[in-house]
C-alpha cells in the first residue's frame, strides 16, 4: 500500500473489483426501483432529461420519491430542502461512522468519494471494515457503480412512463430488508449486541407508529447507541 | 434538441436538493475527521452500523404482517449460516413472496 500524502493511496484494481463484487447484488436490486421512480416522475410531468438530472444530482431513493409526492403541491423550495435534509439525516451518522475507516484518505478525495455514500454502499463498507482496511479503490468500487445504474434506469423509467407493475409480486420491496438483516448478523458479538439491536428495533417500531416522518431511523439508532454506552465495560474490546 | 430543454427553476431545485443530500453525506466526516474516538464514545460509534440498519428495517419486518416477520426470520437464519449475501437476499425475497401467497392468496 502506497501512502504519500495528497492523493495518498494509489488505484488498486483488485480492491476496486472486490468492492464492485460486494455491491453488485444490490446494484441489480436498484435498477427496477430507480425505473419505478422514473415512471412516477413522468406521471408528475418530468421529462426523461429532468429525471436524469434529478437522479444524478439528488441521488437518493427516499428523497426522490418524497419530492415527487410533494411535486404537484407546489411546495416551496425551502420546505423541499428541509424535507430532503431530514430524510438524509441518517447519512450524517453513517458518514461520521465511516470517517473512522477513511482517516488515511486526503480530505479532498474523501469529500469526492462520500458523494456516493448510499445506505447500501455504507453498509457494505462497514462490513468490510470489520475484517479489512478500507482503501479508496475499495470505497470507489463498492459505492460509485450504483450511481450510473440509478440515473440510467431512472431515465428509462421516465421515458417508458408507465407503471412497471408491483414490486411486491417478486418480493423486491423486501430485498433491502434481507440485505440489511444479513449485514446486521455480521456485527453480532454476543449478548451485548442483542441488547443494542433489541433497543434499536423496539424504539424504531414504536416511533414509526407514533412519530410522523422518518424520525424512527434516528430514534432507533440513538436508542441502540445509548444501550451500547450503558453496557460498555472497560474490558470490552 | 428539445428533449434537453430544462428550466432554470428546475436546475435550481436539483442543485438545492443535491446540496441537502450531499451535505448529509459529508457532514459527519467533516465533523469527526481527525477526532480520536475512545472509550464510551467508541462504544457508541461502534453501535451505529447495526443500530441504524436495524432501525431502518424494523418497521418493514415487524409492522407489515406475518409474511414479513417469517421472511425476516428466514433471512436471519440463512445469514447466520454464513451464506453469501446474494443467497441471503434471494432467500428473503423468495420466502416473502411464498409467505404472502400463503397468508393472502390471490
Amino acid at each position: 500500500m502506497v501512502r504519500a500524502g495528497g492523493w495518498d493511496l494509489r488505484f488498486n484494481k483488485r480492491d476496486f473489483l472486490r468492492g464492485l463484487a460486494d455491491i453488485a447484488p444490490m446494484t441489480l436490486a436498484y435498477a427496477p426501483i430507480s425505473a419505478l421512480w422514473g415512471t412516477v416522475a413522468a406521471s408528475k410531468g418530468l421529462t426523461p432529461f429532468e429525471a436524469l438530472l434529478m437522479s444524478a444530482g439528488v441521488y437518493s431513493g427516499a428523497a426522490q420519491f418524497v419530492v415527487m409526492d410533494l411535486w404537484a403541491l407546489a411546495t416551496p423550495l425551502p420546505v423541499l430542502f428541509l424535507t430532503v435534509f431530514t430524510l438524509s439525516l441518517r447519512h450524517v451518522l453513517m458518514s461520521a461512522s465511516v470517517s473512522r475507516h477513511i482517516a488515511s484518505f486526503s480530505k479532498r478525495r474523501a469529500s469526492v468519494l462520500l458523494f456516493w455514500l448510499t445506505d447500501e454502499a455504507w453498509a457494505i463498507i462497514e462490513r468490510r471494515a470489520l475484517t479489512d482496511p478500507i482503501t479508496p479503490s475499495y470505497f470507489l468500487g463498492a459505492s460509485m457503480p450504483i450511481w450510473p445504474v440509478w440515473f440510467v434506469f431512472g431515465t428509462i423509467g421516465a421515458w417508458i412512463g408507465t407503471g412497471l407493475g408491483d414490486s411486491r409480486t417478486i418480493g423486491l420491496d423486501f430485498a433491502f430488508a434481507a440485505m440489511f438483516i444479513a449485514i446486521v448478523a455480521g456485527f453480532w458479538k454476543g449478548p451485548r449486541t442483542g441488547f443494542i439491536l433489541a433497543a434499536s428495533a423496539t424504539t424504531a417500531v414504536v416511533a414509526k407508529l407514533y412519530v410522523p416522518g422518518v424520525w424512527y431511523i434516528l430514534l432507533g439508532a440513538g436508542a441502540g447507541m445509548i444501550v451500547a454506552v450503558l453496557t460498555y465495560r472497560e474490558e470490552t474490546p | 434538441m428539445s428533449f434537453l430543454a430544462v428550466s432554470p427553476q428546475f436546475l435550481l431545485i436539483v442543485f438545492v436538493l443535491g446540496l441537502a443530500t450531499y451535505g448529509s453525506r459529508v457532514s459527519g466526516y467533516w465533523l469527526l475527521r481527525g477526532v480520536a474516538i475512545k472509550g464510551r464514545w467508541k462504544a457508541a460509534m461502534d453501535a451505529v452500523p447495526p443500530a441504524i440498519l436495524t432501525a431502518v428495517i424494523a418497521p418493514n419486518v415487524f409492522l407489515e404482517g406475518p409474511a414479513e416477520k417469517l421472511a425476516g426470520a428466514v433471512a436471519l437464519g440463512v445469514a447466520l449460516l454464513r451464506a453469501p449475501l446474494l443467497v441471503t437476499i434471494a432467500s428473503g425475497m423468495a420466502s416473502v413472496v411464498l409467505f404472502r401467497l400463503h397468508f393472502s392468496p390471490g
